[in-house]
């Protein structure tokens, strides 16, 4: 039986060139914009990794993220620019790190004592550098001049270019979403699925389920550093908001709207809620109460989030071609 | 018989001061079956649970092929090789019937740290998990989630899932509970079966079975056991009758 090339299974190819083409027709604001958002879907599906595939909700997600932009600041000359390859392993490094450390901890607990226990190591991380002079405190601080990604004084693109750095963001982006895809089809993903759906059968088949935990921890903390480099080195500057719990409660929401079920469901939650943003703060000064309302009529009529819309009926795909 | 698989000497658990297992002792060998039998309460779901790891002893010795293995977590004597089939119904039931399986044939990577070639490319764990379903006879509801199996599917389900992960010790608390007459008298058959290249501890309500499959019975009361002995002796003790079979003997 041949299968005629629907309207839907074409849709990931159609995205993929635009998302290519786009610098060809967009302003600047239009790119910076989306590069922002690019940086939080990478945000947003590290924090899925926990979510969606282990069942395990950190509300302290942003420790991490904040951890990369502070790496990026510190690892940066006063008013010279640091180099790209050594800078940004480093900050994954230092995030992954940071994850280690707190996951041996936090992940002895669950439910609600683990959202409490990752809200209160991510307070910390924000309280430190809020009164740490060398962090800037309260005030933050500037990181002057973009990573350079000259290898071997020849640059092969340039971070301060708009363009360059959107292609940066979108390639670090597809490879993140490759990446997650990958983990969960090999056997590392399906024992994280196992766990979410019951931990303790997973322990009596004889997994030793705290160091898969943990490893997926290190890797969501590792990508969420990835995503908090990118941040600061596109706006130059760093405070401690970025580990603070509305950061970390915003990319949870992203997770949420766009569907913790699915890899690409927190891209689509990243697009959503910051396009939104951006529309109502436009139009009203009270915009946060617009939002909230949008964000609890999305999650009581799409129970799936955004992943979960189905094209119409005509559109589908053979259900076969679902994933299990 | 051989040297006992199992060997458990004088086991106890207590719950805040009230002694649920208390100084349990009992071996089992390989192509054994040995059932443990008793009023409700009286222990036998407890005792599963402290020699699956579930539960932590409070004292006494559980040795399981000569190693020490009281007190570990499951997931350890699980590696070992001891299979749990729980007395309520535990498996994933949002993953299709294969995919619970397979999952279970997983476990016996060693390490599931692997993070590159997809799962379904292990093929000698597929055809593991798809021996393991066709030895249970659920090999025609593969691809069908695990909550929509009828009940006594779900429990020949979890049996496959235990088989799946090649375990020498069976611990069965209750494999027939809520199950048909004709599931019923397969899941015997298929028990009688294991018991030829397993060694089979059998929690059971159902006399017939148990009479059917044991090698040995040992009742428990009160946490204790009141009397362990071949299936015809303990049919003829007076002390059990009276404490459990209510003086009526079983057929």
């Amino acid at each position: 039986m041949t299968r005629r090339l629907s309207a839907a299974s074409l849709l990931p190819s159609l995205v993929a060139v635009a998302l290519v083409a786009f610098p060809a027709v967009a302003g600047k604001f239009y790119l910076q914009l989306s590069s922002g958002i690019m940086i939080m879907a990478i945000f947003a599906m590290s924090l899925n990794l926990l979510v969606g595939c282990t069942g395990l909700v950190s509300l302290g997600h942003a420790a991490f993220f904040g951890v990369g932009a502070y790496a990026l600041l510190l690892l940066s000359p006063q008013y010279a620019p640091a180099s790209l390859w050594l800078t940004l392993p480093a900050a994954v490094g230092a995030a992954a790190l940071a994850a280690l450390a707190i996951g041996l901890l936090v992940l002895r607990s669950s439910g609600v004592y683990f959202i409490m226990a990752t809200l209160a190591f991510a307070q910390m991380f924000f309280y430190y550098a809020n009164g740490a002079k060398w962090l800037g405190g309260s005030d933050g601080a500037y990181i002057f001049a973009k990573p350079d990604a000259a290898l071997f004084s020849v640059a092969p693109f340039k971070l301060a270019d708009n363009t360059h750095f959107y292609y940066v963001a979108l390639a670090l982006m597809a490879a993140t979403y490759g990446l997650l895809r990958l983990l969960l089809r090999a056997p590392f993903g399906r024992v994280l699925e196992g766990i979410r759906v019951n931990e303790q059968r997973m322990r009596s088949l004889g997994f030793a389920t705290f160091r898969y935990k943990l490893v997926s921890f290190v890797i969501a903390g590792g990508l969420a550093g990835l995503a908090g480099y990118l941040d600061a080195a596109q706006f130059g500057f760093v405070n401690p908001e970025l580990f603070g719990w509305r950061q970390s409660g915003t990319v949870l929401m992203m997770v949420i709207l766009g569907g913790a079920g699915a890899v690409h469901g927190p891209i689509l939650g990243a697009v959503a809620l910051v396009l939104l943003q951006e529309v109502l703060a436009d139009a009203t000064r009270h915009w946060l109460l617009p939002m909230g309302l949008f964000i609890i009529l999305a999650v009581l009529a799409l129970p799936g989030g955004l992943a979960g819309l189905r094209p119409p009926r005509a559109m589908r795909r053979r259900p076969e071609a679902r994933r299990v | 018989m051989s040297e006992p698989v199992l060997r458990v000497d004088r086991l106890s658990k207590n719950f805040s001061g009230l002694a649920a297992v208390s100084e349990v002792t009992l071996e089992l060998a390989l192509g054994e079956v040995h059932a443990v039998i008793g009023p409700n309460g009286a222990g036998k779901t407890t005792l599963i649970g402290l020699l699956s790891g579930d539960l932590q002893p409070s004292s006494g010795s559980v040795r399981y092929e000569g190693k020490e293995i009281a007190g570990l977590p499951p997931e350890r004597i699980a590696r070992l090789g001891v299979g749990h089939l729980y007395q309520r119904t535990n498996i994933f039931p949002s993953f299709t019937a294969f995919e619970n399986c397979r999952l279970a044939t997983q476990a016996r990577l060693g390490s599931s740290m692997r993070f590159l070639r997809p799962a379904l490319r292990y093929r000698e764990l597929n055809e593991a998990a798809e021996r393991a379903l066709a030895e249970v006879g659920l090999a025609g509801r593969r691809g069908t989630p695990a909550a929509a199996l009828s009940h006594g599917e779900q429990r020949q389900l979890e049996l496959a899932m235990t088989l799946a992960t090649a375990p020498r010790l069976l611990l069965l608390d209750e494999p027939l509970a809520g199950m048909g007459g004709e599931e019923s008298q397969r899941m015997v058959a298929l028990i009688a079966g294991l018991a030829a290249d397993h060694a089979i501890l059998l929690v059971e309500h159902d006399m017939d079975a148990v009479f059917s499959v044991a090698h040995r019975l040992t009742v428990l009361v009160n946490g204790r056991v009141l009397a362990s002995d071949a299936p015809e002796a303990i049919r003829r003790s007076r002390a059990v009758q009276e404490a459990y079979l209510g003086g009526e003997a079983p057929a």
